[in-house]
């Protein structure tokens, strides 16, 4: 019975889809007041589908449903930070959303939703999968980015982020369109059959590019990167700490599988594009973030840099280089959910404060906070001996193996660029007078959230870098 | 019996304790700095924060002072000076790949270890003024000294790039928090001057480093390994050699600081607090020559050879211009950091001779200017507490008040002028010897050095002890107290002992720099002669 075991192979997607539905159902009937349930009930979901996913990694690779999705140590390894990540999402936003009033049950179910999307990414081996899973993903992060309906700014961001969403999904899809009519293929490895007799034709290589453009907004590269700053400032804080997290690397990880498994015998037409991709995008966020004094917008050029280094891996072209792209994600998503935990933790009595000069004197008043966001911030800054800083090493090792000297040179000096404006987080929090304190909670997830993954950064890190490097060369190598 | 039981504890993990010891220490002020605050709930009381403040500069003290006796106690115990190669080895297994956590010690490294824990404890003691966030302050110099020591006996590329990077944070933070006052105005932006120094400190060094890390991959990536001693065995092409010479060299020339990138070290000599500036001075920079020696020369010998006049050239003008700069100095702490650069000059002189001299005369100068530097900053710290500034004009006279200070200073300030008899006079002479078996109009020029140091140093002397005391903020000024008498007292001894009888350091020295030379000689040879 292939259809069963094709079935079976999809259990945390059918989970994740009947799970949400169940709840979407349980929250009409209970209302709004039911928010709290259908949140905790959200995240034991997630959770749940995280652990079936590991119980699942030892299962022999498997295309299912004619080969429109592939379940393999890379999808895996993706699929298990996505979940952790989405469930750490609802977790950090419950005091928030209390808090501005929007605690409405669809919020949960929503990123629920999100993470389905996600997981279809992860897995996605046919142009149409792909399709779908960016588009099941995208359709519920509109609405979240619009989620506080009330506000100006907010739905100025969902319109923003759907606007400019739909046009990338029409780039992709023509992208698509073309690939498929000069293969007559929309399977990866039906593509990647005949890619070589179809490449003589330009029109493929458009394709090509379209897709890549399309993909490329989706991990917010440079210069698809517009949307990045204005929705990351809009959304509330708790879904733009969901934004810079799982889907940018759902959206990698579709990137990479979509670049190496079909166009594999074309990789020389599109590693350099995205060589540039990755340097613009180091360049615009390096440059860019030094005058930000808003500490969301601030992260939004952040991410974008970290993708412009993530992409150096992936326009190495090899299998260390997607080892080296997917070590950098997961430690980006992980430097990143800290910082906006830490962020979240930015509150007085009278709301949220937003600007980087609200920190001013930290480690006077919070000495805790202020040690976990310098280390976080030095990792983002990718200082050693900080996890960001092996993420860097990778990355760099990969390109110049690839023999892209100059990409690694790039990426070096850009780094030091972007060090300045981490540090001049840190540098406020340390040198400054204080500012009024925050509001202090205790033994609150926040702070729990934000602490481990400072310890994750350093010094766990240096302690579980062989293991971690391990299981991303065997998902890398999964994909050649 | 000792020597037996000496021998039953050689297998033992010493210089990952020695480097860690430290770390320990600040994670204890930590410790003591939480369990204090969970009792007060958050709030400590003033004389309760006293006496942490207190705690916490007995812990330091006494960390540091452990990591002397240990480091003493390994150097006598274990080190076996006449052997030339790495001792002390210790290895396990980390990153894979050719990459492993790795530690040893040689010739070359053995006294900079030394030096650090001895200064270090100096440091402690020399930071009596500081008044506010004592605990952090003690941590951050502990941490120092874990990444420092790290830096010196790390024996894999990548550990060493991490001590060495790591030694930014706790540097960046100690100028910054604790640095001195006034604004500077950059782009019409104005900021806390001691902001400005700790930000160009960092980003310069990370700069300069930064290009180091793509040659190491690149390294890595040629011979499968990080492996110090094994790149050292390792021939590079002649093409690749000259650009990983480059970018090695450019992290060290921003860390010695050479000129024309010296710029970063006055602003942040000024800003940082006296301990600061011992440290960075008497241990920071000896980091860049250190990298030269353990790294350019052994590693990539013929671009070395086709660089060195390159080297002499910026040598020249850094031991020249930057001594003309010193000259016309308001600030002590200016001048002091700029005859700094060009003490540094020499060294790198010394070190790109190649020839026993030069290299030998090179570490004997890092050697001897730690305790002469660090000694010179003490020195205006001990002026700096008692009349909070460091402008020369503001002080006169004080030999009449401070005699005890007017015969340490003078000594100190004849230890950089490189009097025969203070260590100062051996390293100038060594490295000069050396230069001049190169080329004798280097020698010529490094010569104009010295007389020029005698100018700014003397100047600088008369300045601030001659003439009549005048100053009314002056009149009641005190001598130096005990404590300042036996921090300054043991630098005097030191600089004296090794200038009147230089043989043990140098003999210490002496089968590493063989070693080292001797492979560079060969690998020269091999290419087709020098």
């Amino acid at each position: 019975m292939p259809l069963i075991a094709d079935l079976s192979y999809l259990i945390p997607e059918l989970m994740l889809a009947g799970g949400a539905m169940a709840l979407l159902i349980l929250g009409v009937f209970l209302g709004d007041k039911s928010a709290r349930l259908v949140s905790s009930a959200s995240i034991a979901l997630l959770i749940a589908t995280l652990l079936v996913v590991a119980a699942m990694s030892g299962w022999p690779q498997r295309d299912v449903f004619g080969g429109a999705f592939r379940i393999d140590a890379f999808s895996t390894f993706v699929k298990l930070i996505i979940l952790a990540a989405a469930a750490l999402a609802i977790l950090m936003s419950d005091k928030y959303l209390a808090g501005e009033q929007l605690g409405r049950f669809e919020y949960p179910v929503l990123i629920t939703l999100a993470a389905l999307g996600m997981l279809l990414m992860a897995s996605a081996n046919d142009l149409i999968a792909l399709y779908m899973g960016v588009e099941t993903q995208s359709l519920a992060l509109y609405i979240l980015a619009a989620f506080n309906r009330d506000s100006r700014r907010s739905t100025e961001a969902g319109l923003k982020y759907f606007v400019l969403g739909a046009l990338s999904s029409c780039l992709m899809l023509y992208g698509a369109s073309l690939v498929y009519g000069f293969t007559g293929a929309t399977q990866f490895d039906a593509i990647a059959s005949v890619s070589g007799e179809a490449s003589k034709n330009v029109g493929f290589i458009i394709g090509l590019v379209f897709l890549i453009s399309g993909l490329a907004f989706k991990v917010s590269a440079a210069p698809f990167h517009m949307w990045t700053p204005d929705v990351y400032e809009g959304a509330p804080t708790p879904v733009t700490a969901l934004f810079a997290a799982a889907p940018k690397l759902a959206a990698m990880a579709l990137f990479t599988r979509a670049m190496v498994t079909p166009f594999a015998g074309v990789a020389d037409q599109w590693t350099p594009i995205l060589a540039i991709l990755a340097v613009a995008s180091m360049a615009v966020g390096a440059f860019s973030a030094i005058v930000q004094t808003n500490i969301k917008r601030l992260m939004a050029y952040s991410s974008i840099g970290h993708m412009g280094f993530a992409l150096i891996g992936l326009a190495a072209g090899t299998v260390e280089g997607v080892r080296s792209t997917l070590i950098y994600m997961a430690i980006y998503i992980v430097m990143t959910i800290g910082a906006f935990a830490c962020i979240l933790l930015m509150r007085r009595r009278g709301g949220m404060t937003e600007t980087i000069d609200e920190l001013s004197g930290l480690s006077r008043t919070n000495a805790g906070l202020a040690l976990i966001i310098t280390v976080l911030f030095f990792s983002l800054a990718g200082v050693p001996p900080m996890a960001g800083f092996f993420g860097k090493l990778f990355v760099f090792q990969a390109a110049i193996d690839a023999g892209l000297i100059w990409l690694a040179v790039a990426g070096a000096v850009l780094s030091v660029v972007s060090a300045y404006y981490y540090l001049r987080v840190i540098w406020i929090m340390w040198f400054n007078e204080p500012a009024p304190v925050f509001e202090r909670e205790q033994g609150s997830r926040l702070g729990l959230t934000a602490s481990v993954s400072a310890l994750m950064m350093f010094p766990v890190f240096l302690v579980v870098i062989g293991p971690i490097r391990d299981l991303a060369a065997r998902a890398a190598a999964a994909l050649f | 019996m000792n020597e037996i039981a000496a021998q039953g504890l050689l297998g033992q993990p010493w210089l990952s304790l020695l480097t860690f010891l430290p770390l320990a220490g600040a994670l204890a002020i930590a410790l003591r700095q939480m369990t204090a605050k969970r009792e007060a709930n958050g709030a400590i009381g003033a004389a309760e924060q006293a006496s942490i403040d207190a705690v916490s500069r007995r812990i330091a003290m006494l960390f540091t002072l452990g990591a002397f006796v240990l480091s003493v106690f390994i150097t006598v115990a274990y080190y076996d000076p006449t052997e030339s190669g790495y001792q002390l080895v210790e290895s396990a297994p980390w990153l894979g790949q050719g990459v492993g956590y790795k530690m040893g010690v040689d010739g070359i490294s053995i006294l900079f270890v030394l030096l650090t824990t001895f200064i270090m404890p100096i440091c402690i003691a020399a930071s009596g003024a500081i008044d506010k966030r004592v605990p952090e302050y003690m941590a951050a110099f502990l941490i120092m000294e874990t990444l420092i020591l790290g830096v010196f006996c790390a024996l894999d590329l990548l550990v060493f790039y991490l001590f060495f990077e790591g030694s930014l944070i706790p540097m960046f933070l100690i100028i910054g928090v604790w640095g001195s006052k006034g604004t500077k105005t950059l782009g019409g932006v104005a900021m806390p001057s001691r902001v400005y120094a700790a930000i160009k400190f960092f980003l310069y060094t990370l700069l300069g480093s930064i290009l180091m890390l793509v040659a190491i991959l690149w390294m890595w990536r040629f011979a499968g390994t990080t492996d110090i001693p094994t790149l050292q065995q390792t021939a590079f092409p002649a093409e690749a050699q000259k650009w990983l010479w480059l970018a090695f060299f450019a992290s060290f020339a921003v860390k010695m600081p050479m000129w024309p990138v010296h710029t970063w070290l006055p602003d942040a000599h000024v800003q940082a607090p006296t301990a600061g500036s011992v440290i960075l001075a008497a241990i920071l920079l000896k980091m860049g020559g250190y990298g030269f020696l353990r790294f350019s020369l052994p590693m990539f010998p013929l671009a070395s050879v086709d660089f060195a006049p390159f080297v002499y050239a910026l040598s020249i003008i850094a031991i020249i211009y930057t001594s003309l700069v010193a000259l016309a100095q308001e600030d002590m702490k200016k001048l002091i950091a700029y005859s700094s650069v060009a003490h540094m000059g020499f060294v790198t002189m010394g070190v790109f001779t190649a020839t026993t001299q030069g290299v030998e005369g090179a570490l004997f100068q890092m050697l001897s200017h730690g305790f002469i530097s660090g000694a010179l900053f003490l020195c205006v710290g001990v002026l700096y507490d008692r009349i909070h500034t460091r402008e020369i004009a503001a002080y006169g006279g004080l030999v009449n008040r401070m005699p005890f200070y007017a015969f340490l200073f003078l000594f100190f300030t004849m230890g950089n002028v490189g009097l025969p008899g203070v260590s100062g006079f051996i390293g100038e002479f060594l490295t000069m010897a050396g230069a001049f078996k190169v080329n004798s109009w280097i020698a010529f020029f490094a010569a104009f050095g010295v007389i020029l140091s005698a100018a700014y140093a003397l100047r600088l002397f008369r300045q601030v002890m001659y003439g009549e005391l005048q100053k009314p903020a002056l009149m009641a000024i005190a001598d130096v107290d005990a404590r300042e008498m036996t921090m300054l007292g043991l630098l005097l001894l030191f600089a004296l002992v090794l200038g009147v009888y230089p043989k043990p350091a140098l003999d210490v020295f002496a089968p590493a720099v063989d070693a080292l030379l001797r492979n560079f000689d060969a690998a020269v040879s091999a290419a087709g002669g020098r």
